[in-house]
């Protein structure tokens, strides 16, 4: 069977999700004999390209129309090139650009769309293994159909390895101007206020374990006591407890300190992302189950109200 | 002007739980209004204070069970409420995003709004792509995972910013009508008031079949199975300290100082 997987790019790189999509694409090809198609759309298309020449791909269509991702663009784009490679499966990101247009091109293709996919497998039919209740539990789904669109999550499959001799070919997409109903006026970035957590290398990290606004102190006292820097996951920052330059994770930053410890943050996919660099990871949660454990080094499972006195109480004592 | 907000009841699963075939023990679970909802309502809601003549219309897929739940919206300041369901849905598992979007676009062809907002995914199921199906099959544009929203209806746009990977905001025109998919955090969502809860239960519900909105079963058909709900094996290698609080955390300290920490 044939794939067909389309690259992400931002502001003149090539998202590290493309390569991984190359290699996840390539896996489920190879159950099967098939060819690997890559498309990437916009940009320095033939410099992106040259860099998704890897082992296995077949060949990489190049779509140039403007410069940055625009979904108008990438829905018309996506859907004439998946009408004329006509592949079995549709593979594209499932980050924030990857969600702003598959769905749409899934639509209008006709094709079954499984999105935040963690597992692939093509044994007559497509199975698609994903999370569901915030990873607490996975579920497989079996597609029924002859085509199908899937989005894949970052991080889950290794990077796409190996010189390639893939046939590039530029496609002519005819993209309908009338029906480009946005626009994309620029970038913004969050700021950093008067510290930067990524360059810290102790972090206190909270979650939404800790409840109220008021006892923020108690993590704030134990940063002080550890001489480390607060941070903290997506709720805290929601919640406006905290400024947004402190939220750790995928819309947040991206840190790697020497030592983390989170306390009362479950380890969402969205939060580990930012922090699994972290050299020693440490976890206070009363939840045994919360994947957090999954990536922590160290770890207890206890009432955070009870373990951080006591640890401040270790350090200040 | 029009808003139509979907709004969605959604299932939290305890710490401790146990699986009953595809899906969790009901005796592990607790139903809520989806968080992404909340901040989608309340977003609608603010319009509604900001423009004259805005009217706030919640739109669900779900039994009776969840009507306690959907009136949470009109407490907080939505003005009437569409319940979809058909006996008919019971055995429908819910996972394929085109399903749901022709029950809701259905809705929205009645309604006709200017402005359809949805939370950018549920917490429970996580497709994040039903709100992007809907505006494709109503031939709307749209944007996704929007954490920045100023309507100008005068020039019929939406300036949005989408909150990209990595602390970058997209910022983005976008043309009305159109679906916007409403990221956490973009406001904050208010408690209803006494008052907005009494007057909640006097609002306008109105419950929907099939028949109603012009479907049939056809409408529910799915090429998506769901064949196994299991719980992945831990991958951790976590070294976990035990007992109470001031051994663990003494034991925790311990190892922090061999690192470096506090010293």
């Amino acid at each position: 069977m044939t794939v067909l997987t389309v690259a992400e790019h931002r502001r003149g790189e090539l998202r590290d999700v493309s390569q991984e999509l190359v290699a996840a694409g390539r896996a489920l090809a190879d159950a099967t004999g098939g060819d690997l198609h890559v498309a990437v759309i916009s940009g320095p298309v033939e410099e992106y390209a040259d860099d998704l020449n890897r082992d296995g791909v077949e060949t990489i269509h190049t779509v140039a129309h403007g410069e940055e991702f625009n979904h108008d663009v990438y829905t018309q784009a996506v859907a004439q090139l998946a009408d004329a490679v006509d592949p079995t499966v549709l593979l594209m990101p499932n980050s924030v650009n990857g969600l702003d247009y598959a769905p749409a091109v899934a639509s209008r293709l006709g094709r079954p769309l499984v999105t935040d996919a963690v597992g692939l497998a093509y044994d007559d039919e497509l199975t698609v293994t994903r999370e569901l209740y915030g990873s607490k539990v996975e579920t497989t789904i079996d597609v029924h159909a002859e085509q199908a669109a899937v989005t894949l999550r970052p991080a889950e499959w290794p990077a796409a390895e190996g010189t390639g001799d893939a046939d590039i070919e530029p496609f002519d997409a005819d993209i309908d101007e009338s029906q480009v109903r946005s626009t994309v006026t620029g970038f913004q970035e969050v700021g950093n206020g008067d510290v930067d957590i990524a360059d810290a290398d102790v972090l206190v990290s909270v979650g939404r374990g800790i409840d109220e606004e008021e006892n923020l102190d108690l993590v704030r006292d134990l940063a002080d006591a550890l001489g480390a820097t607060l941070s903290a996951s997506r709720p805290i920052i929601d919640n406006g407890w905290l400024p947004k330059d402190r939220q750790v994770g995928q819309s947040g930053k991206v840190v790697t300190p020497d030592v983390y410890i989170a306390i009362g943050i479950s380890g969402a996919v969205q939060h580990v992302a930012g922090m699994k660099g972290a050299e020693t990871i440490v976890a206070i949660n009363n939840d045994p189950n919360a994947p957090i454990f999954d990536i922590a080094d160290y770890g207890i499972v206890d009432d955070l109200f009870d373990v951080v006195p006591a640890l401040i109480e270790e350090f200040e004592g | 002007m029009k808003i139509l907000v979907t709004v969605k009841q959604v299932t939290a699963v305890d710490d401790e739980f146990e699986i009953d075939g595809l899906a969790i023990d009901d005796r592990y679970v607790t139903a809520d209004l989806n968080e992404w909802d909340e901040y989608a309502v309340e977003a609608a809601v603010q319009l509604a204070e900001s423009f004259d003549n805005v009217e706030v219309v919640t739109v669900t897929i779900g039994d009776a069970d969840t009507e306690e739940t959907i009136r949470q919206a009109l407490a907080k300041g939505a003005d009437r409420a569409v319940r979809v369901w058909d006996d008919a849905l019971a055995d429908t598992a819910m996972l394929d995003p085109a399903t749901k979007a022709r029950l809701l676009a259905a809705v929205a062809r009645e309604e006709d709004p200017d402005l359809v907002l949805t939370g950018v995914q549920s917490a429970d199921d996580s497709l994040g792509a039903t709100g992007l199906t809907l505006a494709e099959q109503l031939g709307m544009e749209w944007a996704a995972v929007v954490n920045d929203l100023e309507l100008a209806p005068d020039e019929g746009v939406a300036h949005v910013h989408r909150e990209l990977e990595g602390g970058v905001e997209e910022l983005t025109d976008v043309q009305l009508p159109a679906v916007l998919t409403i990221q956490t955090g973009i406001n904050d969502p208010r408690y209803a008031s006494l008052r907005g809860i009494r007057q909640a239960q006097s609002k306008d519900l109105a419950v929907k079949g099939l028949g109603d909105l012009g479907l049939d079963a056809s409408a529910l058909a799915s090429p998506l199975e769901q064949t196994s709900l299991y719980e992945p094996e831990a991958e951790g290698e976590a070294t976990l300290y035990e007992g109470a609080a001031e051994e663990t955390a003494g034991e925790l300290a311990g190892m922090l100082r061999e690192k470096g920490v506090g010293q």
